[in-house]
């Protein structure tokens, strides 16, 4: 079991250990020989007393970020089986590759000629994604998961406004299990968002489905595997009724490791499908990005996708186009995360055809395997889904008490991380778990053990799982209090 | 090279326990005219080695430039302790901290960040990062439109391009347009217009600080004017001159948003960068993103946790202030250690010497024929713009073969509605030999 180290002291924030005249680094003088800024800026303009950065020696700065990473749980410490995340291992070569000397330096308004080989990158990426798709372009400008719905809300806008339909479709379809993010962007997009309730065995209800559909309705977001791990075994069908009321089909991408190389989105009949490459392509979370979440589509919604495109010219160069009148416009300031595209190159270029396919294929069977161990000591409301499964403690609730909470904190002091909790809201006291594929057998069983004596542990020793965590840098914290008495950020003592 | 750790003896035995024969009946749920029969057409699976030597082969052909581009992304040095750490495994393998009890780093680092984006910006409360500068701008003007409960946004004419066309973008999904509020011949935002632009259905006014050109904005008197107009000032600012300048909530800003990048975070083609936001206190619950706040543990022990979660989609859906959930965390962390290792005197030495490097250029451009300065008569810290006879194009070639990255043409911008020339912005970084060899280049 592995402890946290030396850790249950309170670190002191780095601004309690700044002293007055320290410094952890020395910025050059510089050469030239002009009147300070005190003559070069109007003194109307200049501020009075300097930002309160702590003064700190770079030992000290080092170590006080060193003390505070042991704090963290993390995917190279063990298994971070959170549901829809995909916390699957980080191939180190991709932290080598993405700090290549020829791409960190690199300015984006370097012309064109000097920056080939990034372009190059990005528009291998773009092919390889359309292919696993099943689509025909691919943008890779957005930041994260999120911007890439907005892309794809917004791509339904666009569509909808060039044939005349934008005013009347006003309605994003999206099931009761969906991720929040899927109604949160298609409100911020400017959609009424339409929740469906999902059927008996977790899929899209086709005949509610039937019902929602009119012809304001603008498209349909779901998720698939959806969030119980479920493919929607109807999805043919499902596509070819939102197409006949005119809508389109967006995929939520998230759970695209249980599929890629073995089925593709455009093939079922989404039109649009974005990608998470800090999940699926194994660039890292980074404690909460950066992201990366590039959207495919198919060919009559390209010229609708955000500027610039990349580009492969005539002569074989490759090159950033901006000039594309139907495009609806942009999301990020540049061409996105160009450093989280160089890790993702890294890892499918490593892969290739074989391990793409291999990796969905191993990550289905990860989780098959650690279900198996599981279903008996948990229930599995919704059945074993795909490359995760969402097992409820409500019954273990009932029985003692002890809740969905409660077990996911007693995880903690296992050495794991717990699941996702408390979603899909379809599930009560849902524990959506994610092993992912580059977990060994042995790592399954260790945690499967871990989940099967908490359970135990529920029904011999209640307290000690609803006290939980007892071994972790700090013990069950007080959200609550934080919300009330809101403290977010340092308040120094004198005003220096 | 894959990832998936099995031996052949592994995968039977977890079949045999699984209870099916082999992988493809755990698909059985995919219609069989779904399920590809072969692999996916991309190139064959390589070896560590032969890859990072395919990746090399790329970057090789990407160009090493001195840099006098700006815009936005700014060429500063990164002391080596900030990748060091960053490249932690305990950082940059963990995730969004949703188990505080064992996240307690990325959690406190947050904290500290939130504290210096306020001090740098003169604000009450950040949040924990956004994606970049453009697009903190557009959430800032969805916020506005919240807060206010009105439609109208309005920018002035010397907004960063890119921001104007990311708060446009996601302004058109909300069925609202931006509005330019044109500039003066001295660079500054026209007062008239702005008086004029202004009415009750204005919901904010974005400024950038300084402004697109470099030109020091006058803030106080805009604030005035549009707090009068009921209307929120967001400022989009240049962080490493916040060192220097007035802090913009010093001057009236209700928001302040600003790009990150400077901090710790190197060029790398645009991204990954920090969008920072900030805000004063009475907004906080209309922010976007994740939010940091300190509570204590059962014990009694100080600790952080991510707070105000129910503006947020997880918890409210379609009526969550944004949509944003993964954000650019650790390019946060980054600036977070590298403004600890700068310190305030660091910091402003940053700034110092990239404003007499900027300073001693103009000195040196003004004896040049064929080149003047686009507002010769308004103040800047780091970057300026010169309009050229020559066309900037040309020179930026010109540059191109000597080594040389001669700024950012104005061309490339055609709404700006500016002549040609070209930006130049100045870092630390730069030498008065550097310097020189710009010089020789514009003068052609």
């Amino acid at each position: 079991m592995a402890r946290f180290p030396y850790t249950a002291e309170v670190t002191p924030t780095i601004f309690e250990k700044s002293s007055a005249g320290r410094t952890g680094t020395v910025v050059p003088e510089g050469d030239v020989d002009t009147p300070g800024v005190e003559e070069l800026i109007p003194a109307a303009h200049l501020r009075a007393s300097p930002p309160r950065l702590p003064e700190i020696p770079e030992n000290e700065v080092v170590r006080h970020y060193t003390q505070l990473s042991l704090k963290n749980h993390h995917v190279d410490r063990a298994l971070y089986p959170l549901g829809s995340c995909t916390m699957k291992y980080n191939p180190k070569v991709n932290e080598a590759t993405a700090r290549t000397a020829g791409f960190v330096g690199l300015h984006p308004f370097m012309p064109q000629a000097g920056a080939q080989g990034a372009l190059e990158l990005m528009y291998d990426l773009t092919v390889w994604l359309a292919e696993i798709a099943g689509m025909e372009a691919v943008t890779l400008q957005p930041a994260a998961g999120a911007q890439g719905e907005m892309t794809g809300v917004l791509l339904m806008r666009s569509y909808h406004e060039s044939r005349g339909d934008g005013e009347t479709r006003t309605k994003v379809l999206f099931p009761d299990s969906a991720h929040g993010t899927n109604p949160a962007t298609a409100a911020m997009a400017g959609f009424d968002a339409v929740e469906l309730p999902s059927d008996a065995a977790g899929r899209v209800d086709i005949e509610a489905l039937r019902e929602a559909l009119d012809d304001g309705v603008a498209g349909m977001m779901l998720t698939n595997p959806n969030t119980l791990g479920k493919f929607e075994s109807d999805i043919i069908e499902i596509c070819d009724l939102v197409h006949e009321a005119g809508g389109l089909m967006y995929m939520d991408g998230a759970n695209l490791n249980a599929l890629m190389g073995v089925a593709r989105p455009g093939d079922m009949g989404y039109d649009i499908v974005h990608f998470n490459l800090h999940k699926t392509m194994s660039t890292p979370h980074g404690g909460g990005g950066p992201g990366s979440g590039p959207v495919a589509v198919k060919s009559h919604l390209a010229p609708f996708l955000p500027v610039p495109r990349v580009v492969r010219n005539d002569d074989g160069s490759f090159g950033l186009e901006w000039d594309r009148p139907e495009s609806f416009g942009k999301l990020h300031g540049f061409y996105g995360n160009f450093g989280v595209m160089v890790r993702a190159w890294t890892y499918m270029r490593m892969l290739g055809r074989q391990g793409i396919r291999g990796t969905a294929e191993a990550s289905v069977l990860n989780n098959a395997y650690l279900t198996s161990l599981l279903e008996t000591h948990y229930e599995l409301p919704f059945g074993r889904g795909m490359h995760e499964s969402v097992f409820s403690a409500s019954e273990i609730k009932k029985r003692t008490g002890v809740k969905t909470m409660d077990i996911a904190k007693r995880l903690l002091d296992f050495g794991f991380h717990a699941p996702t909790v408390y979603f899909p809201l379809n599930v009560p006291e849902a524990l959506m778990t994610e092993p992912t594929e580059t977990e060994t057998k042995e790592s399954l069983e260790r945690y499967a053990e871990a989940c099967i004596a908490i359970a135990n542990e529920a029904e011999s020793d209640p307290e000690r799982v609803t006290t939980a965590p007892h071994d972790t840098p700090l013990r069950r914290l007080d959200e609550g209090r934080a919300a009330r008495e809101l403290d977010l950020r340092w308040t120094f003592e004198s005003e220096d | 090279m894959s990832f998936v750790p099995h031996s052949d003896a592994d995968r039977r035995d977890m079949l045999a326990k699984i209870g099916v024969s082999n992988i493809r009946e755990l698909y059985s749920d995919i219609p069989d005219s779904l399920v590809r029969d072969g692999l996916p057409e991309m190139p064959d699976a390589l070896s560590e080695w032969e890859t990072v030597k395919a990746i090399q082969e790329l970057a090789d052909r990407n160009h090493s430039l001195i840099c006098f581009a700006g815009a936005g992304q700014y060429d500063h040095f990164v002391p080596a302790a900030v990748d060091h750490l960053i490249r932690r495994s305990e950082f940059y393998t963990a995730y969004t901290p949703y188990q505080p009890e064992v996240s307690q780093g990325t959690l406190q680092v947050i904290y500290e960040f939130q504290t210096m984006v306020c001090e740098l910006t003169g604000m009450d409360v950040a949040n924990a990062s956004m994606y970049d500068g453009p697009s903190s701008a557009a959430e800032a003007a969805v916020m506005a439109r919240a807060v206010t409960r009105r439609d109208r946004v309005l920018a002035a004419g010397s907004l960063h391009p890119h921001y104007r066309k990311v708060t446009e973008t996601y302004l058109h999904g909300q069925g609202s347009e931006l509005q330019t509020v044109p500039i003066d011949d001295r660079g500054l935002v026209d007062r008239d217009a702005l008086a004029s632009a202004l009415g009750d259905d204005v919901a904010c006014v974005i400024v950038q600080y300084p402004n697109f050109f470099g030109v020091i904005e006058e803030l106080e008197p805009l604030a005035e004017m549009v707090a009068n107009a009921g209307a929120l000032f967001v400022v989009a600012a240049d962080p490493v001159t916040l060192s220097l300048l007035r802090p913009p909530g010093e001057c009236g800003a209700d928001i302040v948003v600003a790009e990150g990048q400077p901090f710790g975070n190197p060029l790398s083609f645009g991204g990954p960068v920090v969008g920072l936001f900030a805000a004063k206190q009475k907004y906080v619950r209309k922010m976007p993103g994740r939010i940091v706040g300190a509570t204590e543990d059962v014990e009694g022990r100080r600790g952080y946790v991510l707070t105000l979660q129910t503006r947020e989609q997880q918890i409210r859906r379609d009526k969550a202030t944004s949509n944003i959930c993964t954000n650019q965390g650790l390019n946060a962390l980054a600036a977070t250690i590298h403004l600890s290792l700068l310190g305030r005197a660091g910091l402003r030495k940053v700034a110092e010497v990239s404003t007499r490097n900027a300073h001693y250029a103009r000195s040196r451009l003004e004896a040049i024929e064929g080149v003047e300065l686009l507002y010769p008569d308004s103040p800047f810290v780091r970057e300026f713009a010169i309009r050229t006879e020559e066309n900037s194009r040309a020179i930026l070639e010109r540059g191109f073969s000597a080594g040389v990255l001669a700024g950012v043409s104005l061309s490339r911008f055609p709404s700006l509605g500016a002549p040609d020339g070209l930006l130049l912005a100045f870092t630390e970084k730069r030498s008065r030999e550097e310097i020189d060899r710009l010089i020789d280049v514009i003068a052609g």
